[in-house]
């Protein structure tokens, strides 16, 4: 993880679009400034981006599902929590799972795992709009070859 | 009032909190009863999934924003329900 670019997860480990699921890993960073405030001698991962690795799983999932045509906006959260507390240099585990494609919007079901015991899940709400522009698209290919995902094979 | 109006005005309801009785058929989602278009992702999802259909909202906006339909073909609940029926039906057909 990578805190300071917002880039919250480090490997798309499994995608499976027939099944509409993904799942992905991330390394809760040992140090950030982050845990200077969050919280003072007690750093803690702050909810609020488990969250996030929770939306960019599901996330790249659509992404992948629509061919890199289009860009999820994370609209709503339904039914997060936050089980139990996560620490840093912690190794994560995410599943995402699209449970509704509609017309302009998707929603999916994401889950964080550590050691195989369930630390968050949410729902989520996306919105599906035109990428901004091709340099966002185009940075989109390189993050996601990053993550190691099929970027041009997903992009045919 | 239909079957599908009933239904459509329960999803409202509950997913806006608006008194039941404030939603009727000639009642315009937007104008009248204040549904954003973040809150109507919600109530979309809930049509979605209760009448097994898919609204075509992206279609249906481009038209609005093209001249070609208003927001009361679309918004105006007795006419919501009616295009819920048509796709209902498309399915089975």
């Amino acid at each position: 993880m990578r805190f300071e670019y917002f880039q919250m997860i480090d490997r798309i480990v499994a995608l499976d679009l027939p099944g509409r699921s993904v799942r992905s890993v991330g390394l809760v960073p040992k140090s950030s400034t982050i845990f200077e405030g969050h919280f003072p001698n007690y750093p803690l991962m702050p909810g609020a981006f488990l969250l996030e690795c929770m939306a960019q799983t599901a996330g790249w999932l659509l992404i992948a599902l629509n061919g890199f045509k289009s860009m999820p906006f994370m609209a709503g959260v339904k039914d997060a929590k936050f089980r139990s507390a996560v620490f840093p240099g912690d190794a994560l585990e995410f599943e995402g799972r699209v449970v509704h494609e509609g017309s302009g919007y998707a929603v999916g079901e994401s889950k964080g795992r550590r050691d195989g015991k369930l630390v968050c899940n949410a729902q989520i709400i996306f919105t599906i709009m035109p990428f901004p522009s091709d340099e966002f698209r185009g940075a989109l290919f390189e993050w996601g070859e990053r993550l190691e995902l099929p970027v041009k094979e997903l992009a045919r | 009032m239909s079957a599908t109006f009933d239904k459509v005005a329960d999803i409202i309801a509950e997913t806006c909190d608006i008194p039941r009785e404030n939603i009727k058929p000639e009642s315009h989602a937007i104008n009248d009863l204040e549904i954003d278009s973040l809150d109507f992702l919600d109530i979309a999802f809930a049509i979605d999934k209760t009448f097994g259909i898919k609204l075509p909202l992206e279609q249906w906006t481009q038209e609005v924003n093209d001249g070609k339909a208003t927001t009361d073909q679309y918004f105006v609940l007795n006419n919501l329900s009616e295009q819920i029926d048509k796709l209902i039906a498309a399915k089975g057909a």
